[in-house]
């Protein structure tokens, strides 16, 4: 069993910080949807608080590792020049190689029809992937600036979960297509 | 600007014995329209770099050599934007009460418009 440097940093930024993420997210809006009045203690909001904190700001922590290690990290292996300018090299491959990056490889069309997962999967999720920290950090800075009285406010408490809900949007398309594009042309 | 006085007790008497002190809403408004700013400043930047050359150029020398191509300028400008204006307004407004709804909608409305920003099929759309 072995992984390549580039393949365990893939893994870090996708698998790894992605599954904490997740996990963070699902604690994140499991404690906020449920903070209702009527349905804590007084001790239980003060332990449901902690648990909160934790959770967004893991969240919040992670989606800015997992932006940071993709942008600056792995995706200059994805869109290394090695092919030339008609992306020559990588006639006849099956897969991503030395000579052909992922990016040269799934525009050359040598594996089939692979153009699109650039155009569109990876265009789109590079970019939209950002929106993810930002929304995750200001829903943690609200969490922790309002503490218990989100319990109190519900309007406050909905719109919070809404900037987390589309901060998951954000990483499910981030981290979808990451997932196949690393399928069809993985980082080796 | 509101001189909204919250009563959270009396919402929910199981804070009562918090004793939470009221707190003003400008670094909840903060927090919530700086998202946006960020996000719409993201997707302006991928729409502006597919539309100019000279602005793919200036985004792409924010990579500081490590072959991002000009996504580091996008991302970068964007993450300084987010932070600044949460900075700012969070100084700006830290004792009043700022409407809370509005700066929601205010930040929702900048974050879609910068979510369409930076989707594919409309940014390519302003290709030269």
């Amino acid at each position: 069993m072995e992984l390549s440097s580039r393949e365990t940093w893939a893994v870090i930024h996708g698998l790894i910080l992605g599954t904490v993420y997740l996990l963070a997210f699902g604690g994140a809006l499991a404690g906020l949807w449920s903070l209702k009045p009527g349905l804590v203690t007084t001790a239980g909001v003060k332990e449901r608080m902690r648990r909160l904190y934790v959770g967004f700001g893991a969240m919040a922590i992670t989606a800015w590792l997992t932006v940071i290690t993709g942008t600056w990290i792995v995706y200059p292996w994805y869109r290394e020049k090695l092919a030339g300018k008609t992306f020559e090299k990588c006639a006849g491959l099956e897969r991503p190689s030395s000579v052909c990056s992922p990016r040269e490889f799934l525009l050359s069309n040598a594996g089939g029809d692979t153009e699109e997962w650039h155009h569109y999967g990876m265009e789109w999720k590079e970019h939209v992937a950002w929106a993810a920290p930002m929304l995750a950090t200001s829903a943690f800075l609200l969490v922790l600036y309002y503490g218990p009285r989100l319990v109190s406010r519900r309007w406050l408490r909905m719109s919070v979960i809404i900037m987390l809900v589309g901060s998951f949007a954000a990483a499910v398309v981030a981290g979808a297509f990451g997932a196949f594009i690393n399928k069809v042309a993985p980082i080796r | 600007m509101t001189d909204t006085i919250h009563h959270d007790d009396e919402v929910a008497p199981e804070l009562a014995d918090l004793h939470l002190t009221d707190k003003p809403d400008g670094p909840g408004a903060a927090m919530m329209i700086s998202a946006g700013i960020g996000i719409f400043v993201l997707g302006f930047l991928t729409v502006l770099a597919e539309a100019s050359t000279g602005a793919k150029t200036w985004l792409q020398k924010w990579e500081w050599g490590q072959g991002v191509g000009p996504l580091a300028g996008k991302t970068t400008v964007a993450t300084l934007s987010y932070f600044l204006s949460l900075a700012i307004l969070w100084v700006i407004w830290r004792e009043k009460n700022v409407n809370l709804k509005t700066a929601f909608y205010i930040g929702l409305a900048l974050g879609v418009l910068g979510a369409i920003g930076t989707y594919p099929t409309f940014f390519q759309k302003f290709a030269p």
